[in-house]
């Protein structure tokens, strides 16, 4: 390996310190990023990962520390500054503007042009040349909200490169793309690598690390682990530096043992939030001692379906029958008293009452039945013994069961959630993104939690975006796409090919076609 | 009366009447649009209506009146937008409280004024030769004033500066996603102040043209609740200022109508009708506007804080 001298490094951090109420983000974080390379910013959630790029593009200033660019120490007060240092940066919640054009979005702040008013012409022009260039093909004239995610997603890669950002930042870029969206996007990154720019790439997930990346760090709470060449390192190794300690990556799962069927839907329709179909002629029957994962790109109706089954959406056609009786547009209370337990995709939101105290949130569904009420009284003596009781038992780490449950962290709300709907051992668990946003060890427990409840007889409707999740924890796996069951498979030698080109609207036949014609 | 002289009467007060409606609905859409909704039209437009009556009074100009007015609103405007952008505090309470000061400052300051008639109100113009059309030219060019007209020209020039120009699409940005504008180098503050400030001038001035030119004199609470017919017009208008002009004389006609059409139906019933039509209107705009996409501003309301969210 050849020394690196100064002058190879296009950006250098040098102990940058950014605290947060009660949080240090950053803890002194030394980072040299190599002009034309890819490198990896990996880390848990909370590592501190995003908060180091929202200081370098000038959102946060930094409580200590100093940055170098092309050797010359610079100030980054805003985005602004960033932007004429040519730093960009893609966000993971993107910053397009919906109901604007997409050539209205890529001008948007820029001085350039003739004084107050537009020549959208000439934009056009510049866009439909990089966007050649790139592989980024967009109508520069649609409005935003008609795009598909990954179109937004160059939208944004555009928007950067139009104000010729020479370093790129890329935060969790993959998070919504389907498998041949992301592989698209590595090829897009490339080319861009090779025309002389720089992208330092945040992500969590160790193959994206492993494919794409010239050099990673590794973040650890806050602090800076080991940057390290790409080429010599492997996946167990970064795991066990970002998590700072060995992780398994195979669950133990018994073998199935399918009981009854406890839920049959047919012919399932239902609208969105908008008005628009989100369920089309949904069918499905999940069985007692089941995982059935529903995979997608979020946003293609698996949020609908869970509110329908749990009884917060209201289907416009088709049935919902549990253990034979037809549940289809009952409320959200009769649902649950026979039994249907709901992991609700915003935990916070929809999941707990965040000024009420850990022990009245564990009661929330059964408080109206013995032994925690008593007439119109609450019985606050037993209430407190669950409350102690289902601390033991999920490892809900609080300082008492009075705190307030906005004050936990979202493993142990999630924890939380979970002791209070598994209560009384329900025989449906509709399950909506049970480890979105938690850390490795949070993830194990939660997926442990829902295997156990498997092998004792109940019926788990899980719906991920996470596919390594889908394929370890399933039985079979459902893929919806734009509203429709685009198929199910068995889990067992399901390939993640195929459930990529269902994700993105193939159906299961034509798939199986495809895949016996290359054979 | 013949049927000529009547429609002639109903639409020349319907410009009449409508203009300091336009006025504030256009103010109130360039607000919305950066994301602060202004409750305290009805306090802002008072004051306006206060000061360019004291001044008109005072100097005998009502230019000069109107010119105060625009000032006097802007200022007061200001309140708001320190205690809604800088401050963060909930846009709804801090405009009600602009709207009660307004109304109780100009009372209280009103107090001496009141009956007096202005001396000089605000010229009415009559165009030669247009003015002589049948039937359009008494209702458009005889014995209307200047703010009428300028009123309308204000229309285009703001709906081509919202829609068209580099101005618009930062003030909608900002409205619509403040995190994206600001990731982009938008001074989201800068902006949101800009326009609550023009909101707050228009408004003023909608307030001096009600006592200096529509009916020139001072009375207290003589806006008469037009601030909130405002609100619900900014509505109505899907936030466009083409459409708003269309609400605001549609409505002055239905207000205007509820005068004439007295000798047949009851008075009671229809005073209610403007605001019983306001109210179908918002019902239904509130009904078909998610699907369109042609809804409030995603950041009405929304203080913005770098880096939250």
């Amino acid at each position: 390996m050849t020394l690196a001298t100064p002058a190879d490094y296009v950006v250098q951090l040098k102990g940058i310190v950014k605290r947060f109420p009660g949080v240090l983000a950053n803890d002194g974080i030394a980072l040299d990023i190599k002009r034309g390379e890819i490198h990896c910013l990996l880390g848990e959630n909370g590592a501190g990962k995003t908060t180091l790029m929202r200081v370098l593009y000038g959102l946060y200033q930094p409580d200590a520390g100093e940055i170098l660019l092309n050797g010359k120490p610079i100030q980054i007060s805003s985005p602004r500054a960033a932007l004429t240092h040519h730093i960009g940066m893609v966000h993971q919640h993107f910053r397009l503007v919906p109901t604007l054009s997409v050539e209205e979005n890529i001008i948007l702040g820029l001085d350039e042009g003739t004084g107050l008013f537009l020549n959208l012409r000439k934009t056009r022009k510049k866009i439909e040349k990089i966007a050649q260039e790139y592989g980024l093909q967009v109508d520069p004239q649609t409005k935003v909200w008609q795009l598909s995610v990954g179109q937004r997603q160059r939208v944004e890669i555009l928007k950067a490169l139009y104000r010729e950002a020479d370093i790129l930042i890329m935060d969790e870029p993959t998070s919504v793309l389907t498998p041949q969206e992301v592989d698209q996007l590595f090829a897009t990154l490339r080319t861009l690598v090779d025309d002389g720019l720089t992208i330092i790439f945040i992500t969590h997930k160790l193959d994206e690390v492993m494919q794409v990346s010239d050099r990673v760090t590794v973040l650890r709470q806050g602090k800076l682990v080991a940057t390290l060449p790409t080429s010599q390192t492997d996946k167990p190794s970064l795991a066990r530096l970002m998590v700072g300690r060995e992780v398994i990556f195979r669950l133990e799962k018994s073998p199935l043992q399918r009981g009854e069927k406890l839920l049959e839907v047919n012919g399932l329709h239902a609208l969105s939030d908008r008005g628009l179909q989100a369920l089309r002629n949904v069918s499905f029957d999940i069985y007692g001692g089941e995982i059935l994962s529903v995979a997608g790109v979020s946003g293609n109706g698996q949020a609908e379906l869970a509110e329908v089954l749990t009884g917060l959406r209201r289907a416009t056609k088709g049935r919902v029958i549990l253990l034979g009786k037809a549940i289809t547009n009952r409320s959200a209370r009769e649902i649950a008293d026979l039994g249907v337990a709901h992991v609700p995709a915003e935990r916070i939101k929809m999941g707990i009452v965040p000024n009420m105290s850990v022990r009245e949130n564990l009661i929330l569904k059964d408080y109206r039945h013995p032994p925690f009420s008593r007439g119109v009284f609450l019985n606050y003596k037993k209430a407190e013994a669950n409350a102690q009781r289902a601390m033991a038992d999920y490892q809900i780490a609080a300082p008492s069961d009075n705190t307030a449950a906005k004050l936990l962290s979202g493993g142990n709300i999630q924890r939380m959630v979970l002791a209070r709907e598994l209560l009384g051992n329900p025989r449906l668990i509709v399950a909506a993104h049970p480890t979105y946003g938690l850390d490795v060890g949070a993830t194990e427990q939660v997926r442990q939690v829902l295997l156990k409840q498997r092998d004792q007889g109940a019926a788990i409707l899980l719906i991920s975006e996470d596919l390594e999740e889908v394929m370890a924890l399933s039985d079979r796996i459902l893929v919806m796409f734009s509203g429709e069951v685009m198929g199910i498979v068995d889990a067992e030698g399901a390939k993640i090919d195929e459930i990529g080109l269902m994700m993105a609207g193939e159906r299961k036949e034509e798939v199986e076609v495809a895949s016996t014609e290359v054979a | 009366m013949g049927w000529e002289t009547w429609v002639i009467a109903t639409f020349s007060r319907t410009l009449a009447y409508g203009t300091p409606l336009l006025l504030g609905t256009l103010g109130e859409i360039y607000a919305e649009r950066s994301g602060v909704l202004n409750l305290g039209i009805e306090g802002m437009m008072i004051m306006g209506a206060y000061s360019a009556f004291a001044i008109a009074y005072t100097t005998g100009n009502p230019w000069l009146g109107i010119l105060t007015a625009a000032v006097v609103g802007g200022a007061f405007s200001l309140i708001h937008a320190f205690a809604s952008i800088t401050l963060k505090a909930n846009q709804v309470v801090s405009g009600l409280a602009l709207t009660m000061l307004g109304l109780g400052l100009s009372g209280v300051l009103g107090r001496g004024w009141e009956g007096k008639p202005l001396p000089a109100p605000l010229g009415k113009i009559t165009v030669p030769v247009l003015s002589d059309i049948p039937v359009l030219g008494p209702i458009l060019f005889d014995g209307q004033n200047m703010i009428v007209y300028l009123t309308i020209l204000l229309v285009p020039l703001l709906w081509y500066i919202l829609y068209r120009t580099r101005i618009g699409i930062t003030i909608r940005s900002v409205g619509e996603n403040p995190a994206t504008a600001d990731s982009l180098g938008i001074n989201v503050g800068r902006v949101r102040y800009l326009c609550v400030v023009v909101g707050g001038i228009l408004a003023g001035v909608a307030g001096g043209y009600l006592s200096v030119a529509y009916r020139p004199a001072w009375t207290e609470g003589m806006t008469a609740g037009m601030g909130w017919i405002v609100i619900a017009l900014t509505i109505f208008a899907f936030w466009n200022p083409a459409i708003g002009m269309l609400g605001a004389y549609l409505f002055a006609a239905l207000y205007h109508l509820s005068f004439r059409l007295q000798p047949w139906v009851s008075p009671e019933l229809l005073r209610a009708m403007p605001y019983a039509f306001a109210i179908v209107v918002l019902i239904a705009v509130s009904r078909g506007t998610l699907q369109k996409r042609m809804g409030a501003p995603a950041a009405l309301t929304l203080p913005y804080t770098r880096g939250e969210g």
